[in-house]
Order: C-alpha cells, then sequence, then structure tokens
C-alpha cells in the first residue's frame, strides 16, 4: 500500500461501494467549505476578473496584442490561474495534511482504500474548477462583453488537458511534501513561477521571443496558449495540446512513482 | 441531526445493546482469533521484529508490551496487514492479512497509535462515514452511548477533549462490529479518569465477544486489563503468561512475612500447593508462593492453633517483571531504556 494505485479488488457490493464513495466526497465538500481557503481557486479569478472589467484601460483593443483588448487577453490567464490554485494548493495541501495526521493509514486498515480519499478530493476540486471555469467564462461574456469561445468544443477540451496536466502536478507536490507547511512552501514556489509564464504579469503577446519560447513548454503557458487559440477559433492548437499531456503522463507517472500513504 | 447535545455522558456506560456485539455471532470458533508464528520484519539493518510467535484465543484480551522501539507497533502493524513480514505466517480467524485483506479489513477494527481526524469535521458525519465502509456496521448512536460521547455527535472533531478523541478513535475502530479489535496505546496521553474510563469500555467490548489486542507500554494497563500478555523486548518476546504468572516468575512469586504467635513446624506450611519456600528470619517466618498464598497459609496456621502477628505482604507485579527479564527500568508512565 505505499505506491499510488487504486485498489481495484474492492470489497463492498457495487452500490454500497458507491455509497461509500459518495460519503467521502460529501464530507470532502464540507471541509472545503468549512476550510475556505480550500475554494480561494475558484474565487480569486472571479474577484480579478471583475477588477480588471473595471479598469477603463483594459477595454481597449491593442496593437500589440494582437487587435485584442487587454480584458480579452486575461480570460484565459485568469481561467489558468484558478486552475493552477487548485492544482498546486487545493490538491497537495488536504492530501499532505490527512498524511500527517494518520488519516491516510487510519483508512487503510478500513475495507476502503485510502485511495479513495484522493479521488474523492480531486472529485471536489474538479468541481471547483469547472464551477469557477464556467462561471469565470460566463461572467467574461455576458457581463464584461469578452467575446466567447470561438471554438467551445476546443476550448472545453483544453480546460480539461490542462486539469489533466495541473493535477499530477499537484500530486507530485503532495508526494515531496512531508507536512502541510511543506506543501504550501512548495506550492507557492511552484505557482508563481508557472504564473509568471502564464502572462499573469506580463501577457505573452508583449514577452520577448526568449521567454515566449520558455513559455511555451511550460504546463501554465501552454494551457494559456490552447485556451486563447481555441477562444479565437482557427485551427486546433496541437502544440500545446501535446505539451499539456506530456506534463500529464511524465507528472502522473512521476506522482505514481514517488506518492507515499504515510 | 436534533442532537441536544446538552447532556454529555463522561463515564462509558455498559448497556447489554448490540451496538458492538462482533458480526455472524453464530459462526463457530475454528481455532485462534490471531495466531502468529515466526513473525520476522527488518527495515534495511535494523531487526524491528524477530521470531515472534503467539496466538491468541478468541475473546481473550491479550496484550503486547513493552518499551518504545521495541517491536510493539511492528507486530501489531503487520498483524492487521498494514506491513507485510520478511517470513513468518499470521492468521486472523484463519485469514491472511496480506492475501485476504478485504475480508480482513472487514472483520478486524484498528485504532493507530497517533492518528487524528480532520478538524472541521463532526462526530457524526465522521461515524456516518467510516460507518458506510461496512457491510453489516454498528448503530452509531448506540456506539455513541456506550462510549460516552453521546451529547458531542454534532460537535466538530477539534472542539473534542484528548480523552473524547481517544474514544472516537475507538469508536472507529469498533464500528464495523470487528471480531477481533487492535488497540494501539489507547490510553495514551488520557488523565487517569478517562484512562479507567476506557478500560471499563475496552472490558465491555470484550465481554461481548469481541477479542482484544492491546498494544501497551502502560503497565498498569496490561494488569489490569489483559488475560495474558506478551514482554517484547528488542523485537523478540521475552516472556509470555497471564500478568500474575509473570509477576511470579520474576519474583519467585509473592511472598508473606509474619510472626506465628506460637513455633511452628515448617512442613504445616511446605505441604501447601501454595507454598514454595519457607525461610525464618529471626522471629518472623517468610514464605514464599503462589495464588491464594495468605489465605492457605492462614487457615493452615489456624488448623494447627497457631495466629499470625505483623502480616506483611509483599506481591511483584508486572513491572517486577519487565526489569527481572529485560534488565530494564521503567517510570510510572512506562518504560524508558
Amino acid at each position: 500500500m505505499s505506491s499510488l494505485s487504486l485498489s481495484l479488488s474492492l470489497p463492498l457490493p457495487g452500490t454500497a461501494r458507491r455509497a461509500a464513495f459518495g460519503k467521502i466526497v460529501v464530507n470532502e465538500a464540507r471541509l472545503a467549505w468549512r476550510r475556505p481557503v480550500g475554494l480561494l481557486g475558484g474565487v480569486v479569478p472571479i474577484l480579478l476578473l471583475v477588477i480588471f472589467g473595471e479598469l477603463p484601460a483594459f477595454q481597449h483593443a491593442a496593437p500589440s496584442l494582437g487587435g485584442l483588448s487587454p480584458f480579452d487577453v486575461y480570460v484565459p490567464i485568469l481561467v489558468v490561474f484558478g486552475l493552477a490554485m487548485l492544482a498546486t494548493f487545493g490538491l497537495p495541501i488536504p492530501l499532505v495534511t490527512y498524511r500527517e495526521l494518520g488519516v491516510l493509514r487510519r483508512l487503510s486498515t478500513t475495507p476502503v482504500p485510502p485511495s479513495w480519499l484522493l479521488a474523492a478530493q480531486a472529485v471536489v476540486q474538479l468541481c471547483v474548477a469547472l464551477a469557477g471555469t464556467v462561471v469565470l467564462v460566463v461572467v467574461a461574456v455576458t457581463v464584461f462583453g469578452a467575446a466567447p469561445p470561438k471554438n467551445p468544443g476546443e476550448f472545453a477540451l483544453s480546460v480539461l488537458l490542462s486539469i489533466a496536466g495541473l493535477l499530477p502536478i499537484g500530486l507530485m507536490i503532495a508526494a515531496i511534501a512531508r507536512t502541510a507547511n511543506a506543501a504550501s512552501v512548495i506550492g507557492r514556489l511552484a505557482f508563481f513561477p508557472m504564473m509568471f509564464f502564464a502572462g499573469l504579469w506580463l501577457p505573452r503577446e508583449l514577452m520577448p521571443a526568449v521567454l515566449l519560447d520558455i513559455s511555451n513548454y511550460t504546463p501554465l503557458g501552454a494551457s494559456v496558449e490552447a485556451m486563447q487559440d481555441s477562444m479565437l477559433g482557427g485551427t486546433l492548437p496541437v502544440a500545446p495540446l501535446l505539451v499539456l499531456a506530456a506534463y500529464a503522463v511524465v507528472f502522473g507517472f512521476l506522482a505514481k512513482r514517488f506518492f507515499r500513504w504515510e | 441531526m436534533g442532537v441536544s447535545g446538552s447532556v454529555e455522558a463522561d463515564a462509558p456506560t455498559r448497556t447489554t445493546g448490540t451496538a458492538i456485539s462482533p458480526r455472524r455471532p453464530g459462526q463457530a470458533a475454528n481455532g485462534p482469533a490471531v495466531e502468529i508464528a515466526h513473525l520476522r520484519k527488518t527495515y534495511g539493518p535494523l531487526v524491528a521484529v524477530d521470531d515472534v510467535s503467539f496466538s491468541v484465543a478468541e475473546g481473550e484480551i491479550f496484550g503486547i508490551l513493552g518499551p518504545n522501539g521495541a517491536g510493539k507497533t511492528t507486530t501489531a502493524e503487520c498483524a492487521i496487514g498494514l506491513r507485510s513480514p520478511d517470513s513468518g505466517t499470521i492468521r486472523l480467524l484463519g485469514l491472511d492479512p496480506q492475501a485476504d485483506r478485504n475480508e480482513v479489513h472487514e472483520i478486524v477494527g484498528v485504532q493507530l497509535q497517533a492518528s487524528a481526524l480532520p478538524a472541521k469535521l463532526r462526530v457524526g458525519e465522521i461515524l456516518d462515514m467510516y460507518r458506510s465502509f461496512y457491510r453489516d456496521p454498528a448503530d452509531i448512536s448506540e456506539l455513541l452511548d456506550v462510549l460516552g460521547l453521546a451529547g458531542k455527535r454534532t460537535d466538530y472533531y477539534k472542539s473534542l477533549s484528548g480523552g473524547q478523541r481517544q474514544r472516537l478513535s475507538i469508536a472507529l475502530a469498533l464500528i464495523g462490529r470487528p471480531k477481533i479489535a487492535v488497540l494501539d496505546e489507547m490510553t495514551t496521553g488520557l488523565d487517569p479518569q478517562a484512562r479507567r474510563d476506557v478500560w471499563e469500555l475496552i472490558e465491555g467490548v470484550r465481554d461481548r465477544g469481541v477479542t482484544i489486542v492491546l498494544v501497551t507500554h502502560f503497565m498498569e494497563e496490561a494488569e489490569r486489563l489483559c488475560d495474558r500478555v506478551a514482554l517484547i523486548d528488542n523485537g523478540r518476546i521475552a516472556a509470555l503468561d497471564t500478568p500474575s504468572n509473570l509477576a511470579v516468575k520474576a519474583r519467585g512469586g509473592k511472598s508473606v512475612r509474619f510472626l506465628p504467635s506460637a513455633p511452628i513446624d515448617d512442613r504445616v506450611l511446605t505441604g501447601l500447593p501454595e507454598v514454595s519456600r519457607v525461610e525464618h528470619e529471626g522471629q518472623h517466618v517468610v514464605v514464599t508462593g503462589t495464588g491464594e498464598l495468605v489465605n492457605a497459609v492462614l487457615f493452615s496456621l489456624a488448623a494447627v492453633g497457631v495466629t499470625a502477628r505483623d502480616v506483611q505482604l509483599d506481591s511483584s507485579n508486572l513491572e517486577d517483571a519487565f526489569v527481572k527479564l529485560t534488565g530494564r527500568h521503567m517510570d510510572k508512565e512506562g518504560l524508558t531504556t
């Protein structure tokens, strides 16, 4: 029970199993709600969106941004901001806390394996991430008049692949960190550089070529690129989607290899 | 959850309910509840457990006693399948904790050392979740009653006292209605009253037919609760017996010292099955032996018309046994190396 693997030989009959998993998800959702720092990833980007939407300077199309307004440019960056917070803080911190408290150990003495808690945690984080993304895009479009994604299917694919690429990074943080404090430090060390390359402080359109090249190969840079391309329409953003898929595979493998339940 | 939460029953009450009786009570006993043979577990160069063998009968309270680092917890963790042994066999009601993991988790309830719960979950929410993991779980209200947590159902975990947390932890070990409960250092950090409450509770659980394996470094606990005790030192079993027999072995038994009202013939006493030795210290007589020694001696003296004055009883205990068997000392709370 030391490496990250979902137990397939499950003890309870099907309905009881679903009921048990449901109870874990409900308790995880309660915890996220009662410890609202767990929901910041869903809320902060929307607050930033509202602030950016109120700034007059953000509303004018700029040639340096390829004819987009700064507000348009920031919509995918803020979507990514929310996903990154959930991956770097929302997922690993509760997991490491549970390992520290011995919750995972206790669980591994019951008929339910501790991987269920991880799965439940991922479900809750995924719901918050998707809800946050939907609210953010809807508010951007309906309240602030941003252009809706021209290719919604590709946009959805970009969001899902971004989540797939980012959650294993969060698991990797949980694998490295021994304590919840360490997890939050490592999370910050990962979050801010990644957000830099996503263009939070300097949009990708304004980055020098070297930085842009690096950005293309960072998870959040690729994520913003894929979302922006699919918002503007045009061809499937293959390159950034491949980058995200590569992060999902590599970090998925590393997390599976290094994650410890105790 | 409409629980008023105003009244808290602090002492666990013994009820005749079935909240924590084991599952499938009709199942016949086919041998011991726990059987461990030649268990060995190493961590790199460190041999944590070396050739440990014992068996626990159904309905028994069995103690694994020893100082910190002796290998008690490793033994227990191997027994419940949390760790896989390097060699040796483990059977819990005939099941292998590694190969039959799912069945074992269903019939064995475990309370681990230093295992907390999320601060912002309520007692009822925690129990309801863990209850859903088992096929045939206990009733939460009855369990809370038995554990003296009835008024705490809607309280957050973080607001519970140390004793209440410990009792909740025991509740989680019992919620699946296990046939075997493994409890690791269950009273560590509790005040004396809470400790006695937990002891009483454990006796109540055993009375309902649950086999209990108790890991402890607390002598008084083992003496009070355990039917038999395995003394573990440096990964090996130093001794295995009832607490009183261990004490007898350690000091050659109890001794009673008295001043007889008239000279006596030693044979009056040496003929008794309880007596192993009779010595004279001046006018006093010192009789060493086992069992109901004092009664036997006084009764035999009375039979020959002699009364005993200035009677002093010296009985060794498990603590003496440990010191004798391992050459180590312990303090009041436990053992120090």
